[in-house]
């Protein structure tokens, strides 16, 4: 049975720098946290390496609630990122 | 039950003011803050302000906070109205309202209200300058130390 997709979200300077808004990504067995995703989404492209190189600076949301590096990531999640908010 | 919206459309706040209170008669103040597009950013001039939002996630978003606050000073109701999209210096972008029975509640659900939408709302501003360079806003250290002064030390 084909396993679920993970849907990634970008927003602000993180989607410019990776150059799109949204991507669905299958990540390998064993990458199961925010931080391991982050890891091996950096090495998809130089954009995404630029993105994530921010590291303290992005922010992340799974299923659309604040997540930490060691939250945990299973298929068919929304994972977004982005950088600390500025609204008001 | 809060109102929750966000829209590129301007707002009303007579309009919004009439609907929170409309055929009540035990609110005893109504608070009220509108953020609007200021003409400068650490000095410079800007044409104009572009706002980006999760949308999903920022409705969610100012309804926990909406929640909290009618939780916490016991409101008679409150509305919470964001904008984005591209935005001209002077045109209004946010929009609290916050009904209780006396004035100190209002005023400080009020304050709580923008404080923590400030900081916890995925909302992403971004400037537009005079020589047509642009720059997403950094977030603000003071907004943060805004936010801290109300979480309950408990």
């Amino acid at each position: 049975m084909a396993v679920a997709p993970v849907r990634i979200l970008y927003f602000a300077w993180l989607r410019e720098r990776v150059g799109t808004a949204e991507e669905s990504v299958q990540p390998p067995e064993g990458v199961t946290t925010v931080g391991a995703l982050v890891a091996w989404l950096s090495a998809r492209s130089p954009g995404h390496a630029a993105a994530f190189a921010a590291g303290r600076t992005v922010r992340c949301a799974v299923n659309q609630d604040f997540a930490d590096p060691a939250a945990a990531v299973r298929p068919g999640d929304e994972v977004a990122f982005f950088p600390p908010v500025t609204g008001g | 039950m809060a109102t929750v919206r966000v829209q590129t459309a301007d707002f009303d706040l007579g309009a919004e003011f009439a609907a929170l209170t409309a055929g009540r008669t035990d609110i005893g103040g109504v608070g009220s803050f509108i953020g609007t597009v200021r003409d400068t950013a650490a000095g410079r001039p800007i044409t104009a302000m572009t706002l980006e939002h999760y949308p999903g996630m920022t409705e969610r978003a100012l309804a926990a906070i909406a929640a909290e606050a009618e939780q916490r000073w016991n409101l008679l109701g409150c509305a919470l109205i964001h904008r984005v999209g591209r935005l001209a210096p002077g045109e209004a972008i946010v929009l609290v309202l916050a009904a209780a029975p006396h004035r100190e509640a209002a005023l400080q659900a009020t304050s709580f209200l923008i404080d923590w939408l400030k900081t916890r709302a995925p909302f992403w501003k971004k400037e537009c300058f005079a020589d047509g360079s642009e720059a997403w806003v950094a977030a603000s250290d003071a907004d943060d130390a805004a936010t801290a002064r109300w979480i309950k030390q408990d």
